[in-house]
């Protein structure tokens, strides 16, 4: 048997193009309109992949979404796509594929042996073996030999892009039911989206041969103005409130794929009907198909890949097949299970009605079928090179079924229908099963020995179901579990319905009374990135840049990112180590002068007559107390008593304050604040505004600071300026919002101006500080600094068990008189412990201790912990370690050694105050 | 399946279930495909590491074992992880459970169910319980969608439908249900050894033995008992796996599935008495029960026969939210459970 020529009724192919292919390393020619089945059918390639778990030689068997056989890897290299189905491959020129999942190739396949243990592997089988003595003994094996293609190993080279669409009106399907729909909503006036899965538009009509019509509408459609028409668009899910997502794929220079996110008032589903396969010995043989897919790839694709043919059916549409090939010129018998009278009168063919077709013969290709009365008796052989059979149909209902839509078990057709909706959408055409003159006698398996398939994919045998019911499992969602039908990369569409049928029968129960497994997303495979859209790599949860990016790397900043931004973490000299950076600049900020950019630190605006309320309800601290122009230091807790956030707060006017929150905290304490006024505390008059962004701030700090400031030139007192306060002025002839806080422990000017004025003012201070030797200086240090101080970072010295207590700041708590959020949490008994941990310094008298180790209390591990180190550096001030930590009672064990473990090493510490340098504070108000 | 936790009444307790997994498919003679290939915790920061050193002492003071790893060691472990210094997330180095990995899930509940009904359980299936009778001694009687069953004592394991069954008892739980995803790629051969967990984008992703890989992200959004995800988490989700590993972005999603979880404040699972005498909680699981299972079963008959709780889980009773004995391990070790 061989692809010979094309004939030429074909309706779906442009002969007269030729497109070179490659296949398993050889060259074929295909035509445009062909998909990679269709073109190796027609070059008489019919084995070509090998089955899941058996590896059994196989063909294939369907012409679109529904085939279980024919996968294979499309590409090479980054540009791979492993999987895809041979039926659902455009042919383009150029294209390579070869087949998966067989080495070195599908009729020479060294895994083939599988064949043999198959008795012993059905369902269940993994369950009840390779218990002893290990499992993992097992499981490497299994492992390689299990897997379908190859992941690609480098980034995908291509782009996806996203896109929203609402209609009136989404067809889904562009078959005769579709077109029509579609047509008809359009003249109506309505706004239309029709999508098609496949590549041409007239879904049945390709194949059954009435294509006038199919071609008027389509033509119609294209250039009606209402009209949207997509075609190689997967609609593979459906949502709440008519929303349905589907996948393009796009052709040319741009993105590979599309996602589309549809929101229609009305959806029509023209799914269609997928045809079922017969369950007897060996049909998933190659050469065995079914009857509406040959008759595709006869019409559409002009291909008679068999000359003598047996039609095993159990109904009348597999008879339509039957004529196209004898009008085609092949030699058909028909093998129809149900009785004479039943049978429709075609001249022409032969038909043996009450046989039914006992067992494929041939092994890489299907030579002969074994026939038999259904109820036994004789059995006799007939030579084919083709099988084709038809077991009834199944409406495409899966989009339905996503949409909440209930499913009934139609007796008339045997299959599962539409029943009721609870969205607005409607099934039409084979999708709501007008599937008349079928005249189907249910036929779920074929009595007999050998190996049945049911589902192609997964290699799932009648057997298997058998098994399933004797271990009970007959649930169908047991059944789909057990035995894994259904659950393969075809997601059972053609074996779902055979399979739960079957399980009927063995256990007394209608089809309908089993029911079906849930329908769920998607309804074919989608690609990742697809999904993702271009919303990864770089552009996943972008990095945000400071104001003066440019001028930090320029100064020979090293960024990492916090809290979402690339901060400047020191700025190492030529021949100096990011460590002896960060050294220095902390040295410097003691003794002399450092420049910080502090422009991600949060800023929310708190306006309203009654912000003050509001944010004494949001801070441990008094809020409404604070004078105009002054700033204090609030935490911030959740119901739980948690402290979530830390800063200072600026009292701006008598209704507005300036919230500052730390930089990871910015959009979070922002939606916090939102929800709080939204939801709970709607009477009160305040609004929120986030603004970041909009400010870019320096700080300058160090006992040189306000000289560099005066430097700048500003019009501020700098005389009249203390600690917690705050001035609106200009500094270096930019308008400006100065803070004094320090985070350093030194006197800090913090300069906040329009954030697009950064440069500028960075440039300023630059100048202004270079005859005080003022240098930038990254986080690292400021957290040297602030360590010595013992100054808390949130986050790092807390963790979600931190209450304000803990870390010393109950102080605030007894002296309030209103309600804030948290307060009740502190009076729980928990609450009150006194062992609670609690932040203190640790000394380490050699060397620094590392973060995460952690505090023992008797000396052994595995053993009790006592707590563990949170914050430590090598202090250049003090020239020795600095260490923060949370002791179990730590503020009552002041002046106690302790020990310390670290995967696997030891250390030794005194807990001591939290403030290694100036305990009095009084270099940060100088 | 891990026991990485950082407090030591969660890593008593999961420490205890890992090793109850590590010999269940023998005392059930079911094979639970316990696949112990690791669990590795990636960090993308400084701060992560630093987090990741207190959480793997920690262990190890619980006498769970862990394993800190550099980039190197985590790029040879995971190849396809994109490990390069300039990723989106650089892989700063990672944490690593080696006892940890995956089971066959429902082989779980099929091997332990066939063990129950051999034990004389009677398992009755498709039985919603719809209501309760409530007398002053408690609830003795149970109102089924298939008849009335009497009962001296009732457990609740309900996962994320628990605050409806508390809703007919008349008493409230701390409790909200949510939707948790994860869906799976066609089947590939090996390019993944290892379970993954990124907790910075909240990705995890494992490859089993059929070949698929399987992905897990965050909860959706809102409270809800429907068991069907939303598109966007799975898009969230599938951003940060992809930023991760660039190279998987060409695979396919396969299915699709969601379940309702069960979530308390601080990611600890409910184990213990009820407002009502007779009846019992085994709740509270969130997003992460199923490593609990052999553990949670054992402790919760053991508070049903005894009516107390279990040494193991006795900081696991609804009290704890009135005493504020919160044991948060999420918002401690910064994960999701
Ligand atoms: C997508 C997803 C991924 C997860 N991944 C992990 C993971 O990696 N690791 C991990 O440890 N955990 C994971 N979990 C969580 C884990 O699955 C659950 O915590 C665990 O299954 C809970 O077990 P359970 O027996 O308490 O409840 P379930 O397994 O939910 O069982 C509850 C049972 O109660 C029944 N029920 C409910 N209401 C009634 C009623 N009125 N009458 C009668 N019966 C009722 C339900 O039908 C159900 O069978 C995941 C969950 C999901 C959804």
């Amino acid at each position: 048997m061989s692809g010979g020529s094309r004939r030429e009724f074909a309706t779906g192919i442009d002969i007269s193009r030729a497109l070179r292919f490659r296949f398993n390393n050889r060259s074929y020619v295909g035509h445009p309109g062909d998909t990679l089945a269709s073109a190796l059918l027609a070059n008489g390639v019919q084995l070509l992949a090998r089955s899941f778990k058996y590896h059994r030689p196989r063909g294939i068997l369907a012409a679109g979404a529904e085939e279980p056989n024919a996968i294979v890897q499309l590409g090479t290299g980054e540009a791979a796509e492993p999987n895809l189905k041979a039926t659902e491959i455009e042919l383009f020129d150029g294209l390579v594929a070869r087949s998966v999942n067989c080495w070195p190739s599908p009729s020479f396949d060294l895994r083939s042996a599988y064949q043999l243990a198959a008795p012993l592997m059905g369902a269940g089988f993994y369950y009840k073996t390779f218990m002893w003595p290990d499992w993992h003994l097992f499981e490497g094996p299994i492992r390689r030999a299990a897997g379908l293609g190859i992941a690609p190993q480098d980034p995908d080279p291509d782009r996806y892009i996203h896109k929203y669409a609402a209609c009136d009106v989404l067809v889904v399907g562009g078959g005769p039911a579709g077109l029509a729909s579609a047509w008809e909503a359009a003249e109506a006036g309505l706004d239309v989206i029709l999508a098609e899965i496949d590549f041409r538009l007239g879904g049945s009509s390709l194949w059954r041969g009435e294509r006038n019509e199919a071609e008027r509408l389509e033509a119609a459609l294209r250039a009606h103005a209402n009209v949207r028409v997509l075609t190689r668009t997967n609609v593979f899910g459906y949502y709440d409130h008519n929303a349905l997502v589907a996948v393009e794929k796009l052709d040319g220079e741009g993105a590979r794929q599309r996602l589309w996110k549809f929101r229609a008032k009305r959806v029509v589903l023209a799914t269609g009907a997928i045809e079922r396969p017969l369950v007897f010995a060996n049909n998933d043989r190659p050469g065995v198909m079914l009857a509406s897919a040959a008759q595709s790839y006869l019409r559409r694709w002009g291909i008679l890949h068999g000359r003598q043919i047996v039609v095993f059916t159990n109904n009348n549409s597999a008879y339509e097949a039957a004529t196209s090939f004898v009008e085609a010129g092949a030699d058909v018998t028909i093998i129809d299970v149900r009785p004479r009278a039943k049978i429709p009168d075609i001249a022409a063919v032969r038909v043996l009605p009450g046989h039914v077709v006992k067992a494929v013969v041939g092994r890489r290709a299907a030579n002969g079928v074994t026939i038999g009365a259904l109820d036994g008796g004789q059995t006799f052989t007939l030579q084919c090179d083709l099988v084709l059979m038809s077991g009834g149909w199944s409406p495409t209902v899966h989009l339905f079924s996503q949409s909440g839509g209930s499913l009934r078990f139609d007796e008339a057709t045997q299959s599962f229908i539409p029943n009721r909706a609870v969205q607005a959408v409607e099934c039409v055409g084979a999708a709501a099963g007008e599937l008349s003159g079928l005249d189907i006698e249910p036929l779920w398996e074929v009595p007999g020995p050998g190996p049945k398939f049911v589902d192609f994919a997964n290699d799932v045998t009648a057997k298997d179901i058998g098994l399933a019911r004797e271990h009970s499992f007959i649930s169908v969602e047991h059944l789909k579990r057990y035995t894994t039908l259904g659950m393969g990369i075809d997601q059972g569409k053609t074996s779902n319905v055979n399979g739960l049928a079957i399980m009927g029968e063995l256990t007394a129960r209608a089809p309908g009374d089993v029911g079906t497994t849930k329908f769920r997303p998607p309804y074919t495979p989608v690609t990742f990135g697809a999904l993702a859209g271009p919303l990864v790599g770089d552009l996943y949860r972008p990095v945000r840049y400071l104001p003066a990016h440019d001028w930090h790397a320029a100064h020979g900043a090293v960024f990492e990112e916090y809290g979402g931004w690339a901060r400047p973490t020191a700025y190492p000299f030529p021949g100096e180590t990011w460590e002896q950076a960060a050294q220095r600049e902390a040295a410097t900020a003691r003794k002399g002068c450092v420049l910080l950019d502090a422009s991600p630190l949060g800023k929310i605006e708190v306006v309203g007559k009654d912000a003050g309320t509001f944010l004494d309800r949001i801070y441990v601290g008094n809020a409404s107390s604070l004078k105009v122009g002054s700033a204090r230091y609030g935490l911030m807790l959740n119901e739980n008593g948690i402290i979530i956030d830390d800063g200072v707060f600026v009292r701006l006017r008598e209704d507005r304050y300036l919230v500052h929150t730390t930089s990871s905290g910015a959009d979070r304490i922002a939606a916090m604040f939102d929800e709080w006024l939204q939801c709970e505390w709607t009477g009160l008059d305040v609004a929120i505004l986030p603004t970041t962004t909009q400010w870019a701030t320096l700080t300058v700090s160090g006992p040189d600071a306000s000289e560099v400031i005066r430097e700048t030139g500003t019009d501020i007192d700098l005389d009249d300026f203390p600690h917690m306060t705050f001035r609106e002025g200009s500094v270096a002839q930019l308008s400006a919002r100065v803070l004094r806080a320090s985070f350093t422990g030194e006197a800090s000017y913090e300069i906040s101006v329009e954030a697009s004025n950064a440069t500028q003012l960075v440039g300023a201070l630059e100048r202004a500080g270079r005859p005080l030797l003022l240098m930038p200086m990254g986080i690292e240090a400021l957290m040297i600094l602030r360590t010595e101080k013992g100054f808390l970072h949130v986050g790092v010295d807390t963790d979600g068990t931190t209450l304000p207590g803990d870390v010393g700041m109950a102080g605030p708590i007894a002296r309030k008189a209103s309600d804030f959020i948290g307060r009740r949490s502190l009076l729980r008994q928990e609450a009150l412990r006194e062992d609670r941990l609690q932040l203190v310094g640790l000394q380490s008298h050699k060397g620094v201790l590392p973060v995460g180790a952690q505090v023992l209390r008797d000396r052994s591990v595995p053993g009790p912990s006592d707590g563990f180190v949170t914050s430590s550096y090598h202090s250049p001030t003090l020239d020795g370690p600095v260490a923060l930590g949370l002791v179990r009672a730590g503020r009552s064990r002041i002046g106690e050694r302790v020990k310390l473990y670290d995967m696997g090493e030891h250390h030794s510490a005194e807990i001591v105050d939290t403030v290694f340098f100036d305990k009095a504070g009084e270099r940060l108000r100088a | 399946m891990r026991s990485n936790y950082l407090f030591p009444e969660s890593a008593r307790f999961y420490e205890h279930s890992l090793r109850l997994y590590e010999r269940l498919g023998r005392e059930l003679d079911f094979n639970i495909m316990f696949s112990q290939r690791g669990m590795l915790t990636l960090a993308h920061s400084r701060h992560d590491l630093e987090s990741q050193r207190r959480w793997a002492n920690a262990m190890r003071l619980n006498g769970v074992d862990s394993e800190l790893l550099d980039t190197d060691e985590v790029a040879e472990l995971v190849p396809a992880l994109d490990c390069s210094p300039s990723a989106r997330l650089p892989v700063m180095g990672g944490f690593i459970q080696k006892r940890g990995g995956t089971v066959r899930h429902d082989a779980v509940a099929w091997g332990y169910a066939r063990a129950a009904d051999a034990l004389g359980v009677d398992i009755i299936q498709n039985c919603e319980v719809t209501g309760f009778e409530l007398s002053s001694g408690g609830a003795h009687t149970v109102k089924t969608t298939r008849g009335t069953i009497g009962a001296d004592r009732i457990g609740l394991a309900t996962a994320g439908h628990t605050t409806t069954l508390a809703d007919m008892l008349g008493f409230r739980l701390p409790m909200t249900s949510y939707a948790l995803q994860a869906f799976v790629s066609e089947p590939l051969k090996p390019v993944l050894d290892t379970v993954v967990l990124s907790p910075a984008c909240g990705v995890y992703v494992s490859q089993s033995d059929k070949g698929e890989l399987v992905v897990g992200g965050g909860l959706d959004l809102y409270a809800s008992y429907a068991q069907r995800g939303n598109l966007p988490t799975v898009e969230q989700t599938l951003r940060g796996l992809l930023t991760l590993f660039p190279s998987f972005s060409r695979l396919r999603m396969l299915r699709q599935w969601a379940g309702i979880v069960d979530v308390v404040a601080d990611s600890t699972p409910v184990l213990g008495r009820s407002p009502i005498p007779n009846v019992f909680l085994n709740c509270g699981w969130g997003t992460g029960g199923f490593k609990a299972i052999p553990a949670g079963g054992w402790c919760f008959a053991h508070t049903i026969a005894k009516n107390e709780a279990h040494p193991l889980t006795a900081a696991f009773g609804l009290d704890r939210f009135a005493r504020g004995a919160l044991i948060d391990e999420a918002a401690a070790s910064g994960i999701a459970h």
